[in-house]
């Protein structure tokens, strides 16, 4: 148990990697990555509510009481998702329209109460914290990646951030005579999507 | 006994708090959210709606009780005059509600114009009702008396290809915005007559 910090945060970025080794959590991992931003937007707002439902349950596993552990774990992580949802309704709307029903979501989002219960509630605050960034933000860079391909293929584009003026991003990757293969932005096209991705990863992984 | 006592003492401080926390961070929130939703959604389709007005419609909006619900009408001023209000009503499509925003000039009832607001339907098909203006420009100079239907149920609305249920989903909604603006009309007109003085 001689681990760091460091390691407890990079740990999530790669080797328990969310999404793609332990394929948790596929409910966002497949409805909002339809361009890269929804992806980036969707993973920080998990990264947000898992830092601090780990924050507060590492703080409170000795107060809580291990029969009723499951419904106080619950508590805590809804009451940061509808934090996360009002902050988001008030300062990115825009956001909030494209992510829609899949914030709420994140309450029932097994990655953020399965390191609650298998981490936070075994190890120290800072430990958690450390936990809790390097999950989220390897599950929100599994969603920009995702994001990143069925938007490149399915729409041409490459959309990082959208302001109510201008779109930051690249228009029209493959030149303007590129047909979008719409598949890919629709629902079977994340699983196919992703299958290919899995693969990819243990290919890398075997060697 | 002592286990029990803990259990209840920790589940209500925790559930107290989390309630304590959030209609605080609500109250807080919620004018800007209002703000936000008017500047994000509802604005652009009103414009759109209400192209050369001369006042701003979304300053001039009023709330009136339609039984349990309080409905938001924006009111436009064509020529320095108040004619024309805006109102939104739901249709149910094929991934959930559908906001129409839907023009209606007090004179003669007719629509000026009618815009999608909020939804989430697939894209590349239904969502095309929102990103091409085509579709819900139809509504445009139809008496908002009538009943609308899709071509396909024997109306005169041509339905979007390969989204006919987002197609009915609008007509169903341009038809709720006809039955409240009937039923809230007398209002309606005494409302408007405000802005005019």
């Amino acid at each position: 148990m001689a681990k760091t910090f460091t390691q407890e945060f990079t740990k999530g970025l790669w080797e328990e990697i969310a999404p793609f080794r332990l394929v948790l959590g596929l409910c966002p991992v497949l409805g909002v990555t339809t361009t890269v931003e929804n992806g980036i937007g969707m993973g920080l707002a998990t990264t947000f509510v898992l830092v601090f439902s780990n924050l507060l349950v590492a703080s409170l596993r000795n107060i809580i009481p291990s029969k009723v552990r499951i419904a106080c774990y619950i508590i805590i992580i809804a009451t940061f998702v509808v934090v996360t949802e009002l902050l988001m309704q008030a300062f990115a709307y825009p956001l909030f329209l494209k992510l829609g029903v899949f914030i709420p979501l994140i309450v029932v989002n097994c990655i953020v109460l399965g390191r609650a219960e298998a981490f936070a509630s075994k190890n120290s605050i800072s430990f958690s914290i450390a936990d809790g960034l390097g999950i989220g933000i390897g599950f929100t860079l599994s969603l920009a990646a995702l994001g990143a391909v069925r938007e490149l293929i399915g729409a041409n584009n490459l959309t990082l951030w959208t302001t109510p003026t201008s779109v930051i991003g690249l228009q029209e990757v493959f030149g303007a005579n590129f047909e979008p293969f719409a598949f890919m932005v629709q629902a079977p096209g994340a699983f196919v999507c992703l299958g290919l991705m899995l693969c990819g990863m243990n290919l890398l992984g075997s060697k | 006994m002592r286990e029990l006592v803990t259990m209840v003492v920790v589940l209500t401080v925790l559930s107290a708090f989390s309630g304590g926390l959030l209609s605080g961070l609500r109250d807080a929130t919620a004018a800007r959210i209002e703000v936000q939703q008017l500047k994000f959604v509802k604005g652009p389709a009103i414009k759109s709606i209400l192209k050369g007005v001369s006042n701003d419609p979304i300053a001039d909006r009023f709330v009136l009780k339609d039984g349990d619900i309080e409905r938001k009408f924006f009111v436009g001023k064509f020529d320095g005059k108040a004619n024309t209000i805006v109102l939104e009503s739901f249709g149910k499509g094929y991934g959930g509600d559908i906001g129409l925003m839907i023009g209606i000039n007090m004179e003669d009832d007719k629509i000026v114009g009618a815009s999608v607001t909020t939804h989430s339907e697939t894209p590349g098909l239904g969502a095309t009702a929102k990103d091409d203006p085509g579709f819900v420009s139809q509504f445009k100079g139809l008496s908002i008396n009538e009943t609308f239907k899709v071509t396909n149920d024997g109306g005169k609305v041509n339905a979007m290809s390969g989204a006919t249920i987002t197609s009915r989903a609008l007509c169903a909604a341009g038809s709720g915005a006809g039955t409240i603006y009937q039923k809230l009309k007398p209002q309606l007109a005494e409302k408007i007559k405000e802005f005019n003085e």
